[in-house]
């Protein structure tokens, strides 16, 4: 067994999985893999048992935060040491996990975040996509006291602190932003690291343009209910 | 006796009584009933004397003292629907422990009987 895991949340994401675990096979053969199958109504499951890595299947969807909560309960009852958060919609480059790795492993931080902006890339964000992005990175910089570019990056890497944190308690519906709160809170350190990203290969976003400006909402009043958690 | 009272002993009575029946058939549990029996009782003793009730609505100055019965009922019904709301939030939250406790099971139970080499290893496919 190796010390280092990927889990992947998959909803719904038959078309793009082989892809991507192939893809995280030729890259990271270190790694293990477990897709956390949030009770996706296609065939996700069975494409990933054919590639032959650890399934989790959830008995009914239980969001992004609730699957990945799941992964890392696993890595925290198997001992890893590293977990790393993959999407399984063709979005995060294998090649990047390294860039990830490095902080890690000098114990520079105890989560690293791959960050789209810090490095020239093809991503280009339509306008109100770039105005909320400016607003999440703004107010989450001044709340954690350290610049972060990309707050929504679900391309990270943890450490075995995190581990056990995130399978005690992971928020559950802006869970990448709202983690990142409430790990700082809890006295972690975290880094950015640029990586590329590519567009989505199969599926389709959960962030439409229209909902962009309702969700930037939601997520801003979440982060201030955490700030006013005991 | 006005109707006004009558309809209030009416009213609160009848909530009493059918929180007591379903608890005694089982249908309530007594961690759940406690705010009901006792805005029930609550309601009924002040529908019972209109000299509690009139007094208590002159010192909070409320007019008419049969309004007072509305806002102590609001009053208790929203502290109830609160106590649901967190109660909610509670079981969605082992709920959620009981869904990941059940993949990750699962997920150990396929290896198993990968391992095992069991005949027919299916995957535990989802009910």
């Amino acid at each position: 067994m190796n010390n280092i895991l990927i889990i992947i949340p998959a909803y719904n994401e038959e078309e793009s999985l082989p892809g991507v675990l192939e893809d995280l096979r030729s890259h990271v053969p270190g790694a293990d893999i477990l897709v956390v199958d949030d009770g996706s109504r296609d065939r996700t499951m069975a494409v990933a048992r054919q590639v032959g890595v650890n399934v989790a299947s959830l008995p009914y969807n239980l969001g992004i935060g609730g699957a990945m909560q799941t992964g890392f309960q696993y890595a925290r009852n198997n001992g890893y040491e590293i977990a790393i958060q993959f999407d399984g919609d063709g979005q995060h480059m294998a090649a990047e996990v390294g860039e990830l790795l490095d902080p890690l492993r000098q114990g520079r931080a105890d989560i690293v975040v791959g960050s789209r902006f810090l490095k020239r890339g093809d991503y280009r964000p339509s306008f109100f996509r770039k105005v909320g992005i400016w607003i999440f990175s703004t107010v989450l910089s001044a709340i954690l006291g350290i610049p972060v570019t990309d707050t929504t990056s679900g391309f990270r890497a943890v450490n075995r602190r995190v581990i056990e944190f995130f399978a005690r308690s992971y928020p559950e519906d802006y869970p990448e932003v709202e983690s990142l709160v409430l790990l700082h809170r809890a006295g972690m350190t975290i880094a950015e690291a640029p990586v590329r990203m590519r567009d989505r290969t199969g599926g389709r976003s959960s962030i439409t343009p229209i909902r962009s400006a309702y969700y930037m909402i939601k997520v801003l009043l979440a982060v201030f209910v955490d700030l006013m958690k005991k | 006796m006005d109707i006004v009272k009558v309809l209030a002993i009416a009213g609160s009575a009848t909530v009493l009584f059918l929180v007591l029946e379903l608890i005694r058939r089982g249908r309530l549990k007594e961690r759940y009933s406690l705010l009901w029996l006792f805005s029930g009782t609550v309601m009924l003793i002040l529908s019972l004397s209109r000299g509690l009730l009139e007094y208590i609505a002159r010192q909070v100055g409320i007019f008419y003292p049969p309004s007072l019965l509305f806002l102590v009922a609001f009053i208790f019904l929203l502290l109830i629907t609160l106590h649901f709301s967190a109660v909610i939030s509670g079981l969605s939250e082992k709920n959620k422990r009981l869904a990941q406790e059940i993949a990750l099971l699962r997920q150990a139970l396929d290896e198993v009987k990968r391992s095992s080499g069991v005949q027919g290893g299916e995957p535990a496919e989802r009910a």
